[in-house]
């Protein structure tokens, strides 16, 4: 095992050696059934309460394939730039394993519905195409809780138990072509293909691709050969890298680990690696006795698809803007220079900031919040902004606050707190924690009235003409009122006071 | 057509989740070999221009609309379940991993 | 009154409509048989007392009514045991699903229940339908009632006898290489095979997803084709399902009538293997269908010989996946959990217990067949041989409007004859399985008793897909005129139980 202590640097690892990759994501379709069945797919039911005969392999239970899902699949074909199978099959990949329950995956084996196409990325100002090998149908497996044992993890737990709720939701598998050339921006470009790749699944409407929730899942594959070689390494596959950042550090990893073990002499075993969120490594998977054998055949419960030219076409018509092409466009719409832009994409916050925008907040506004204290919340929490329990409607309506005068920035930001804390709306916070602006001109005449009296000296200066000092006596009326006043307002009224205006 | 071997038939029975016994194994073994060997004849007829046939019927694109159907209580899921807990199929631990 | 359970189910309905018999009585008359033979018959696997008894009230509730009842309202029926019926054990002749009971309905299930059938019980079969004989159900062998020492054909072999032995005037097979066709032939009794995607495969518990097809299972043509009609028809719930009206097989099985038909005698079914009696009763009936005014012509179809070995490499495949869901998880039987063993250890110790030698013969066999480095030689070849096949049958529908043959090349043989001689036990089903690879329909009805067993001999017709009233048409029109010739049905000269 190589532990992070003795592993050669990254910079050492590019010196000597050209990282391929291949990536592998799953996506969780947001349809309202599963992909063979009539079951619900909404998240979180009670167990086993969205299933039937089909999805728990029963005895007899037949699939019949859900035309939304297909037609998901060819949206998402089309967006990546593939050619959309005149005609095509499902085949059965066979292998035992508890969460399966028929004990084969319905997938696509060698018919993909689409195929042959590819994605750009932007990274550093620079745009790399990665090619899309395939995407094509399958289906979830069921979930397994372990118990017993100490970890709660599969290895060493007593038994396991099974909710087959989210068996048979329909995934679509989008796998890339060996990505070549990338050098030392390998990891960045990993991660930016998956960011766009989730961006265009959340644009096409198909899959809200929230990682966290395993709606989007990636596998990462990786080898590296010596500078000048043509013929591929050996490669590992580190499966369920399942956030942006993780995508990055995986292959990072792995570029150190192959590099280390290959300058030392040995050879890398076409595995299964385990990433750890923890320390950003890997781990090997079980080794296996035997190569499997899926034993992939023609699905005989099912028919071919043939979409025919006509429907593919109309559903090119529904595809929307390029992520990419829809950046440059709001860029230029919130008139903000391209760091500041690559700063919102990398927060994840584009979106957000939309459809806040959307609910009223100026873009400006919009921008202030999600880039400063929900960007901050979100690294203390180590989530995705849009992870965060507070939507854009919940940020435009502290945005309308501020506007209106009703919240000072201070007290904004502890709106903000308490939404995230699970405390209510806007609204219900500013209520429950008394945080209005003190805007009752008698309340504040009196604070202002008692800090001219106590500081008569800042009071002279500014009477002589330095406005300096006038912050000392907001200060003191701002203490006064426990910062729930409008500091603007109490500056406006302290020079008024003072004849000074 | 080479004959099935020991080893092959023991390899197909793990893969098939069979847990068979040595002398069941043997029998297996000498079995399959002759049933293969008659089935091997296939190889004599089909050429290449033949296409292969995987259904009977030439359907194609039958779909369902994408909306949800009553299926079965969680009572009902669980009854046929030779162990179940907390509304969940109870299972020996797992050793394998996810593919 | 005349013995009930003597009478065709079109007679029975007939006399339940006309208020002359109650269904209840009628469903007591066919329990009361059961209690009666089905020891030594052994057709049942489960009887279904209560069950039967109040569909056959509701039949006779719905009749006072005044409400109109359908042309099988109150008639018994015998169920193989591999449809899915809710509330009532489904075994598929099988250890590993003993003491299952399915939540849930199989489409035909559903539909005989609508029409208002009542079905008595489950039938015996040759586990998860694999086998000529019905001796590899788990629950032991199947007598045939011609001759209790004598296997009743297979898979469904419960089916079959509990017609041959009056426990039911109808029952339901499923048919993937003959398993309805062959029982039928050797207990003397009318069975079919429809074209492939007219019976709903919902709730049929598959053995080989691209061959199976249920079907009707009767003493008279009539009787099937009204079964027929009430089972076939488009199934939402499966993608194979055709999405077509059915052929009217009534009116068919009502006007039988071969004149000016062209009959075609495939050529390769014949000769070495067959039993002189069976080609014997077979060119009997060539005769007859020629009297009757048909054209009978001979026809190769140079690839049927290579059915057999692309049916023994395309169903033990899909078998291979199809029961890999029997796995001790969340239904059926669980073997050795000790706690300590791990899911892949009792999934394999499981099925090792629960599955007979010649399911794990299949498994082990399709296993190989899909494997990588085999599956171009064998499935690959295999689905290549089934495109030969159907254009052989295109070929011959081109000139013909039917094609015949004898179901199957023997007689029903002695219980335990071929039971551990897998090649010799897969010969019933050389004449039978072509049609399964095609896809189209086929039926089978008695001709007569071969003179050196006095054991009942089959015919078979095959119609194109979609085709199935040609088979009713032909059928009748050959059963009217054995009847007319022997006097009485075959089924009288079958020794009392
Ligand atoms: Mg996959
Ligand atoms: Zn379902």
């Amino acid at each position: 095992m190589t532990s992070t202590a003795n592993l050669m640097s990254y910079e050492d690892a590019l010196s000597s050696f050209d990282p391929v990759m291949g990536l592998e994501v799953h996506v969780e379709l947001g349809t309202a059934t599963k992909m063979f069945c009539g079951c619900a797919t909404e998240f979180g039911g009670e167990p086993n309460s969205q299933v039937c005969p089909t999805c728990l392999g029963l005895p007899g239970a037949l699939p019949v394939v859900n035309r939304t899902a297909v037609e998901s699949a060819i949206r998402i074909g089309l967006a990546l730039n593939c050619n959309i199978a005149e005609w095509c099959r499902f085949a059965r990949k066979n292998y035992f394993y508890p969460d399966m329950p028929k004990n084969f995956q319905t997938s696509q084996y060698d018919e993909p519905i689409a195929f042959d196409g590819y994605l750009d990325v932007e990274v550093q100002g620079k745009t790399y195409r990665v090619g899309i090998e395939r995407a094509h149908m399958e289906e979830d497996t069921g979930k397994s809780t372990h118990v017993g044992g100490a970890t709660g993890r599969i290895h060493g737990a007593d038994y396991s138990l099974l909710d087959y709720n989210r068996c048979g939701i329909p995934l679509i598998e989008i796998v890339t072509k060996p990505i070549e050339g990338a050098g030392e921006l390998a990891p960045e470009i990993a991660k930016a293909y998956v960011a766009e790749l989730r961006d265009l699944i959340k644009a096409l409407g198909v899959s809200e691709a929230r990682m966290e929730l395993g709606q989007m899942r990636c596998d990462a594959n990786l080898s590296l050969r010596p500078h000048g070689q043509e013929k591929f390494g050996t490669r590992s596959e580190t499966k369920n890298v399942n956030s942006l950042r993780s995508v990055e550090r995986a292959i990072r990893f792995e570029i150190q680990r192959h590099a280390t073990v290959l300058t030392d002499g040995g050879t890398i075993v076409q595995e299964t690696r385990h990433f750890h969120e923890d320390d950003g490594t890997t781990t090997a998977g079980r080794v296996k006795e035997e190569a499997e054998d899926y034993r992939y055949f023609p699905e005989p419960d099912l028919v071919p698809v043939a979409p025919s030219r006509d429907w593919v076409e109309e559903l090119r018509g529904t595809l929307p803007e390029v992520p990419s092409v829809r950046r440059k466009r709001l860029q230029a719409e919130w008139g903000i220079s391209d760091f500041d832009m690559q700063s919102l994409v990398n927060a994840g916050a584009v979106d957000a900031i939309v459809d806040t925008v959307a609910a009223g907040a100026d873009s400006d506004a919009a921008r202030k919040w999600w880039l400063g204290e929900l960007a901050r919340s979100a690294n203390e929490r180590g989530v995705e902004v849009t992870a965060l329990p507070i939507t854009p409607a919940q940020v435009a309506r502290v945005a309308a606050l501020v506007k209106a005068g009703e919240l000072n920035d201070k007290l904004a930001r502890q709106v903000i707190e308490g939404v995230l804390a699970g405390e209510g709306d806007p609204d219900q916070v500013v209520e429950k924690r008394g945080l209005k602006v003190v805007s009752d001109e008698g309340a504040l005449g009196a604070a202002i009235d008692q800090a001219i009296a106590a500081q008569a000296d800042a009071v002279a200066k500014i009477q002589a003409g330095n406005l300096g000092p006038v912050g000392a006596l907001i200060g003191a009326v701002m203490k006064t009122t426990r910062g729930q006043a409008d500091a603007a307002r109490v500056r406006e009224l302290i020079l008024e006071k003072l004849g000074v205006s | 057509m080479p004959g099935i071997t020991r080893e092959e038939v023991a390899h197909l029975a793990r893969l098939s989740r069979l847990e068979l016994g040595a002398e069941e194994l043997d029998h297996l073994a000498t079995q399959l070999d002759d049933i293969i060997g008659a089935v091997a004849r296939v190889g004599e007829v089909a050429a290449d221009d033949i296409p292969p046939t995987s259904h009977p019927l030439p359907l194609t694109n039958v779909m369902r609309p994408d909306e949800i159907r009553p299926g079965l209580t969680p009572e009902q899921a669980l009854s046929g379940a030779p162990a179940a807990e907390d509304q969940r199929f109870r299972v020996p631990r797992i050793l394998g991993e996810e593919q | 009154m005349a013995d009930l359970t003597r009478l065709t189910a079109a007679e029975t309905a007939a006399r339940i409509a006309a208020g002359e018999v109650s269904a209840v009585e009628v469903a007591q008359a066919h329990l009361d048989r059961i209690t009666e033979v089905d020891a030594k018959v052994h057709a049942f696997l489960h009887v279904d007392t209560e069950g039967a008894l109040n569909a056959a009230k509701a039949v006779d509730e719905r009749r006072a009514k005044g409400d109109a009842l359908g042309p099988l309202a109150g008639v018994p029926l015998a169920l193989k045991d591999v449809f899915v019926t809710q509330g009532v054990p489904t075994t598929c002749g099988s250890k590993i699903l003993e003491g299952w009971i399915p939540p849930y309905d199989a489409t035909v299930t559903r539909r005989l229940k609508e029409a208002g059938v009542v079905i008595l019980g489950k039938t015996n079969m040759d586990e998860f339908a694999m086998g000529s004989s019905t001796e590899n159900s788990a629950y032991g062998p199947t007598g045939n009632p011609w001759d209790l020492t004598r296997i009743p054909g297979g898979s469904g072999g419960g089916s079959a006898a509990a017609l041959a032995a009056f426990e039911a005037p109808l029952a339901i097979g499923t048919d993937t290489g003959g398993s309805i066709r062959q029982p039928g032939a050797v207990t003397g009794t009318v069975g079919v095979k429809p074209t492939y995607g007219s019976v709903s495969r919902y709730g049929l518990v598959a053995f080989s997803s691209s061959l199976d097809q249920g079907g009707p299972c009767a003493r008279t043509v009539l009787d099937a084709a009204l079964l027929h009609a009430a089972i076939a028809g488009h199934d939402p719930l499966d993608s194979t399902s055709i999405d077509a009206p059915v052929p009217d097989v009534v009116g068919a099985a009502r006007n039988g009538d071969v004149r000016g038909m062209r009959i075609g005698v495939v050529k390769e079914f014949g000769g070495d293997g067959y039993q002189a009696g069976v080609l014997e009763r077979f060119n009997e009936s060539v005769e007859l269908l020629r009297e009757l005014g048909a054209e009978v012509v001979e026809i190769s179809c140079p690839h049927f010989d290579y059915a057999m070995p692309a049916y023994y490499l395309i169903a033990p495949s899909e078998a291979s996946s199809n029961l890999a869901r029997f796995d001790a998880m969340r239904y059926g039987l669980r073997v050795g959990d000790n706690g300590d063993r791990s899911a892949e250890e009792v999934m394999s110790l499981t099925r090792e217990a629960g599955f007979g030698p010649e399911v794990k013969r299949r498994i082990m066999l399709g296993t190989y067949a899909l494997s990588s480095g085999y599956y171009d030689a064998y499935y690959g070849q295999a689905q290549k041989v089934r495109t030969l096949i159907a254009r052989d049958f295109d070929a011959a529908f081109a000139q013909v409007d039917v094609l015949i043959s004898p179901t199957t090349p023997t007689t029903a043989f002695p219980i335990g004859e071929r039971a551990d001689d897998p090649m010799a036990m897969y010969l019933a089903d050389l004449c039978t399985i072509p049609s399964n690879l095609a896809g189209n329909a086929a039926m089978s009805l008695p001709c007569g008793l071969a003179p050196e067993d006095g054991l009942p001999v089959g015919l078979q017709i095959i119609a194109p897909t979609m085709a199935d009233d040609r088979l009713y048409k032909v059928g009748a029109a050959v059963e009217a005129a054995f009847l007319d010739r022997w006097g009485a049905p075959l089924l009288d000269q079958a020794p009392a139980l």
